[in-house]
């Protein structure tokens, strides 16, 4: 579905993917963990196709298109979502207008019908159901004056209503206590399934409690420095990224020394 | 006469001037007033832009280009009804097609008590005697060449009356309609409403084109409100893409009286719209909500001056500004709270968008208070659309165009948002984006 490989990406002048490479078959949930200011973040920028992300080397497939060269649009249109970690406010639209909006673009560009507003709603209401949203957000404005709890619920809500084929959780964990967390991962895992994929970036290894990934990576340093099981980041959790450095001596005396997990 | 001022612009107004068969002619007041506002037009000319009020405004083009004084055709242009319709509203109308007065187009038939609606025309022929201190002004300032103009030329208009205590329920439209014709003319429309104590009226005025022309419009409309009146203005200004379009709305508000605006500004080449407030009685309340949109090569130019003159007297402005391709938009607002008007609120916001590296808005917002215990807050603001936004749109599947016109129609559409009739802000709403790239 996804394949990535030897990806390099700059951003305002400086180097932070440094040949990164990775591979997500459908129904996979990959987690992706590492210190801050590994580059897991630029990872999701550059995949969902940010401005100001420029990609120097390397090549990224998905369901064997150059995915680099598409627009953000036809990027989601392909079936690419990005779940903000920083969901943006946007005054005067409003939520269920905008949804309905994004929607039906992405059906326009893949030649389907678009839905009317009756057939939307309907959509809409079971979808509800499985994110446990109050439909009261859906009148408001996006995200506009939404709790960070909120903001998050209501970008897997928007997930759960664009079905795409491949989502990217950026640190959805950050900023949401156990509670949110906790309703946050039970709507991901709600829409796990055999031609869904999933790549859920994160610092902590908490969330992977309550979203099971199949496989785990460790970015350190601009590329995955380490693939396992599940196991791995327990791992993590229990010596802190620390341990990277101890295994990757190129690291020494950079960042992510020292701090923990 | 200054060398300056002999310009093919008035040289062909002072030809039109001397051929011109004025409604009203014969009465003395008029006559003097009319001769005294040409002489001074004439003599000045039109201002440049060392005038302060015309800093961001230049007018050499239009000094140079020749204007046919009326249309002699004016009555019979045809105009699609349907072009004047406006969906959801149905009441009086007060229609001129090239600053002529079209009985066959306006609604005055049933009009409802306490309410009395008329062509200028037919009140100077008949007792024009209460229009006298509306008419018989004198514009003094250099900066008010076109109100000069206006004053000289202007031979019909809308007299709008709200007798004292009447509610009225129906939004009376007022429709100032361009229409092609031979040449490129001029024609100048004159405008006075009065609400008496306590009346209450809605007024929607629509300037439109029926096709594509470069007039000159001028127009200047007085409202007067009495104590504890009412009025709602709702101005949609859909002028020829080519037009040139000067108005001047000058607002008298006694005692309690409450005017609110809400302005969209769409068409016109080359537009200008001085609007001056009054707050002469205590407790009087003056709220703007605007939105001007220039595109393509259009500049739009507004400039709102209130004048806070009684206690407790309270203005509210609300202007959003969107430049797209060559457009240029001026704002400027000025308060002054006069001495003596203590107590008193004001508060004024100008932000603006760039949606293009060739567009320009300039915006000036100005602030003077002799009160005391004056509340008062202003500000403006220049940006672009916030690439984040624009981004998150596009990540969840909204192309460029689609996404940037959203953020846009967003912006503007906060200032309309307390409109109470949801038909007339649907229709704002549907102008705004169709004034968008899609």
């Amino acid at each position: 579905m996804l394949k990535i490989e030897n990806l390099h990406a700059r951003v305002e002048g400086k180097d932070i993917l440094k040949g990164l490479s990775l591979t997500v078959k459908p129904g996979e949930v990959h987690a992706i963990m590492g210190p801050n200011g590994a580059g897991k973040s630029t990872l999701g920028n550059v995949l969902s196709g940010r401005e100001g992300y420029e990609v120097t080397a390397g090549s990224v497939s998905f369901e064997g298109v150059d995915l680099l060269a598409l627009e953000p649009e036809e990027r989601a249109a392909a079936g690419l979502f990005l779940a903000f970690q920083y969901p943006v406010e946007i005054p005067g639209v409003n939520n269920t207008y905008f949804l309905r909006a994004a929607l039906n673009a992405q059906r326009k560009a893949r030649g389907e019908k678009e839905l009317d507003s009756m057939q939307f709603l309907k959509l809409v209401r079971e979808k509800l159901k499985i994110m446990q949203i109050s439909d009261e957000l859906l009148h408001r404005a996006v995200n506009e004056g939404f709790s960070g709890g909120e903001k998050k619920r209501n970008e897997i809500f928007q997930m759960a209503v664009l079905e795409p084929k491949l989502a990217i959780l950026d640190e959805t964990d950050s900023g949401l206590d156990i509670d949110a967390l906790k309703q946050v991962a039970e709507g991901v895992n709600a829409l796990r399934s055999p031609e869904r994929s999933f790549l859920v970036v994160t610092h902590y290894q908490r969330l992977l409690d309550y979203i099971v990934p199949d496989y785990v990576h460790v970015l350190a340093g601009g590329r995955i420095v380490e693939s396992g099981d599940k196991s791995l980041a327990l791992k993590l959790e229990e010596h802190g990224y620390a341990w990277i450095a101890e295994r990757h001596p190129e690291f020494a005396g950079q960042a992510l020394v020292g701090e923990r997990a | 006469m200054s060398e300056a001022a002999r310009t093919p612009f008035v040289e062909s107004l002072r030809e039109a001037a001397a051929a011109a068969a004025l409604p009203g002619r014969g009465i003395g007041w008029l006559d003097a007033a009319r001769c005294e506002n040409l002489d001074a037009f004439l003599a000045a000319g039109l201002p440049d832009t060392r005038n302060e009020a015309w800093k961001y405004t230049a007018l050499r083009a239009l000094a140079q280009r020749p204007f046919a004084l009326g249309d002699a055709q004016a009555a019979s242009r045809p105009v699609e009804a349907a072009a004047l319709a406006l969906a959801g509203i149905d009441g009086p109308a007060l229609v001129f097609v090239n600053g002529a007065f079209r009985a066959d187009l306006s609604r005055l038939d049933d009009l409802p008590a306490g309410l009395s609606l008329e062509p200028l025309s037919q009140v100077l022929a008949g007792e024009p005697e209460p229009l006298r201190f509306a008419l018989a002004r004198l514009y003094r300032d250099g900066g008010e060449a076109f109100a000069r103009l206006n004053a000289a030329l202007a031979g019909d208009g809308a007299v709008l009356r709200v007798a004292a205590g009447a509610k009225i329920a129906q939004p009376v439209r007022l429709l100032i309609v361009g229409a092609p014709a031979e040449g490129e003319l001029a024609w100048h429309a004159r405008h006075v409403v009065e609400l008496g104590e306590g009346a209450e009226l809605e007024l929607i005025e629509q300037h439109l084109a029926t096709g594509e022309q470069r007039h000159l419009g001028t127009q200047v409309s007085d409202f007067v409100l009495r104590e504890g009146a009412q009025l709602r203005h709702v101005l949609l200004q859909r002028a020829a893409a080519g037009a040139t379009l000067v108005r001047r709305s000058g607002y008298r508000l006694e005692a309690r009286a409450q005017a609110t605006l809400h302005a969209l500004e769409l068409g016109g080449a080359l537009v200008r719209h001085d609007l001056a407030a009054e707050l002469a009685g205590d407790g009087a309340r003056f709220v703007t909500r605007g939105v001007f949109m220039p595109t393509g090569r259009q500049h739009i130019d507004t400039q709102l001056a209130i004048r806070h003159q009684a206690l407790g007297t309270a203005s509210e402005s609300i202007w959003r500004g969107v430049a797209d391709q060559r457009g240029r938009g001026v704002f400027r607002g000025a308060i002054v709270v006069a001495p003596g008007a203590d107590g008193s609120d004001a508060s004024l916001s100008n932000k603006n968008l760039l949606l293009s590296g060739q567009a320009e808005i300039d915006t000036k917002p100005e602030l003077e208070i002799y009160a005391d215990e004056v509340k008062a807050a202003h500000g403006a603001t220049v940006g672009q659309l916030d690439e984040r936004a624009l981004f998150y749109l596009r990540s969840r599947g909204l192309p460029q165009t689609q996404a940037r016109a959203l953020l846009t129609a967003a912006f503007c559409r906060a200032v309309f948002d307390d409109l109470p009739d949801a038909a007339l802000r649907e229709h704002l709403d549907t102008l705004l984006i169709g004034q968008l790239p899609s």
